[in-house]
């Protein structure tokens, strides 16, 4: 499948490709799903009504991966879908999606996943968002639907680039006995930038585990307001931890929330959001590096 | 060669104006290793920062090499070939001890290479080359890495801010070992296995200096006043 610049340019920033990958793919560009192939193990289909996709995993699977990356170059297209994903038991899968948007005008993606995840199934799930080109008005906002069966585990890798001009970026899941969520999310914005997180946890099942790890920096008039509500049921461990970066006149919002509803449920919570220390510029400056440079480097670590 | 030139370092205390630093003057010479040495809060770890630039004398010039650093920011007195070890290691997330050797040494390191650095100040490089510097690690295990910055950073003139603090014997003679010919080495040290060590003493007391020269002229003037101040109380 030949590719234009841009799209090519994309796809190198969500998802480290170069060109279209072997194995289970669906490329969407500009609102329209352009390839969708399956393999053996992991099913892709179109759903009927043309909203989305349907990605089944059987248990067959183990330790393959699925790319479903979404492009969008046009100015105007504000594309919403809706795909979800079947893992079966025991089936171990990372899927790899994204979304970049480049643009001279408003253009945006929303895309509404749903994890349907069987007992046993190992899933990591890497998402990144980015946009570029000198568009004012582009939009990401992903959902992120999680059901998990029991001792299912879940890794999720969510990245927000930079560049993205509004977003409002959502995850529920629900976990049964001995269920494990991780999340690790990063978020960079500047200019005007405005991104909103929302996280929202039940663990309704013994022995389930939910980590969410949120690392984010804000340069420029840039807002983002981080909530979490993370919901013990039963005996649980769940902790979530919000580290910001403020840089000029930016805003950061942290506000998580733990619930215990069972007297066994561990929950914790923690979040720091400060400027750069000073005396990590200082020894990176001492090391050879000027200013700039040294903040690029602490934040480019922090985001890492 | 470095040398200072009438320092005064001066701070507001409320409504009051306190002298940390006293009119200091010296001469810090290749190949030379100059212990700085006083009582706690005399003025010791400020005069190395400002050596460094992290702090600026409120008077008095710095040259380094014959040339005036005095207002010259950290980064350029880095790349100018001034080096600085911390007292306490300062940490990062997510910078690993590699990507940091790289910076102080400004170059893309093979790994072999960035390891001697590592093997130097005495750790099993190959457990550390790829760990973030970060508070995961021990006291003892950041100080060791910040002493091997130190030594990538390839300066003409090092400071040391007590480099002996959180280390164990055996790394102390490790650290006698880095002082290489020809450089200009200056390290703040109370221990008296360090001060016999250095070729130099600069004796600080309430921010002025109190002595200075050869290290065994110094510490004996050191003890007469200890067994002064002992026959007085």
């Amino acid at each position: 499948m030949k590719l234009d610049n841009i799209s090519k340019m994309l796809l190198e920033k969500i998802a480290n490709l170069h060109e279209i990958p072997d194995g289970a793919v669906s490329f969407r560009r500009n609102g329209k799903g352009e390839l969708i192939r399956s393999t053996p193990h992991i099913e892709i289909s179109r759903k009927a009504d043309g909203s989305g996709i349907d990605i089944h995993v059987l248990s067959a699977c183990q330790n393959e991966a699925c790319h479903i990356p979404v492009v969008v170059s046009e100015n105007g297209i504000f594309d919403e879908v809706y795909n979800d994903f079947y893992i079966d038991k025991g089936a171990v899968v990372t899927i790899v999606a994204g979304c970049g948007v480049h643009s001279s005008g408003e253009a945006g993606h929303n895309g509404i996943h749903t994890f349907h995840i069987g007992e046993n199934a190992v899933v990591t799930y890497v998402e990144n968002h980015i946009a570029l080109g000198s568009g004012q008005n582009k939009v990401l906002n992903p959902v992120t639907n999680i059901d998990m069966q029991k001792n299912s585990s879940m890794t999720m890798e969510t990245n927000q680039l930079g560049g993205v001009d509004f977003s409002d970026r959502v995850t529920k899941a629900n976990l049964k006995a001995g269920a494990s969520l991780m999340v690790k999310e990063k978020i960079l914005t500047s200019g005007f930038n405005v991104t909103k997180t929302n996280f929202r946890v039940v663990m309704t099942g013994e022995d389930s585990k939910c980590n969410i790890v949120s690392r984010s920096v804000a340069r420029g008039e840039s807002e983002q307001v981080f909530k979490s509500d993370l919901i013990g049921k039963a005996e649980c461990f769940g902790h979530v931890e919000c580290d910001g970066i403020v840089l000029d006149n930016a805003r950061i919002d942290s506000v998580p929330k733990v619930c215990a509803r069972d007297k066994n449920a561990s929950l914790s919570h923690e979040a720091a959001i400060g400027k750069i220390a000073s005396e990590q510029i200082v020894k990176l400056m001492t090391l050879g590096l000027n200013k700039e440079q040294a903040e690029s480097k602490i934040i480019e670590g922090f985001l890492k | 060669m470095l040398e200072l030139s009438h320092i005064y370092y001066k701070i507001k205390d409320k409504d009051t104006e306190k002298t940390i630093l006293e009119d200091i003057s010296c001469v810090f010479d290749s190949d030379c290793v100059t212990a700085i040495t006083g009582h706690n809060g005399s003025g010791k770890s400020t005069l190395t920062k400002i050596i460094m630039g992290i702090l600026k004398p409120t008077s008095g010039k710095i040259y380094f090499n014959g040339r005036d650093i005095t207002d010259m920011s950290i980064d350029e007195r880095a790349r100018l070939g001034l080096t600085y070890a911390f007292q306490l290691p300062i940490t990062f997330r997510g910078i690993t001890i590699k990507e940091l050797i790289d910076i102080a040494s400004n170059e893309n390191n093979s790994i072999p290479k960035a390891c001697e650095y590592l093997s130097k100040v005495g750790i099993c490089a190959k457990d550390y080359i790829y760990r973030e510097y970060d508070k995961t690690l021990s006291g003892g295990e950041q100080k060791r890495i910040e002493l091997a910055l130190a030594i990538a950073k390839k300066g003409d003139c090092v400071i040391f801010d007590e480099p002996e603090a959180g280390i164990d014997l055996w790394s102390f003679e490790r650290l006698n070992n880095l002082f290489e010919k020809g450089k200009c080495y200056i390290v703040v040290s109370h221990q008296s296995r360090l001060l016999e060590r250095a070729d130099k003493i600069l004796l600080l007391t309430n921010g002025r200096v109190a002595d200075y020269g050869d290290s065994s002229k110094v510490m004996r003037n050191m003890t007469n006043m200890t067994c002064a101040r002992v026959k007085e109380d």
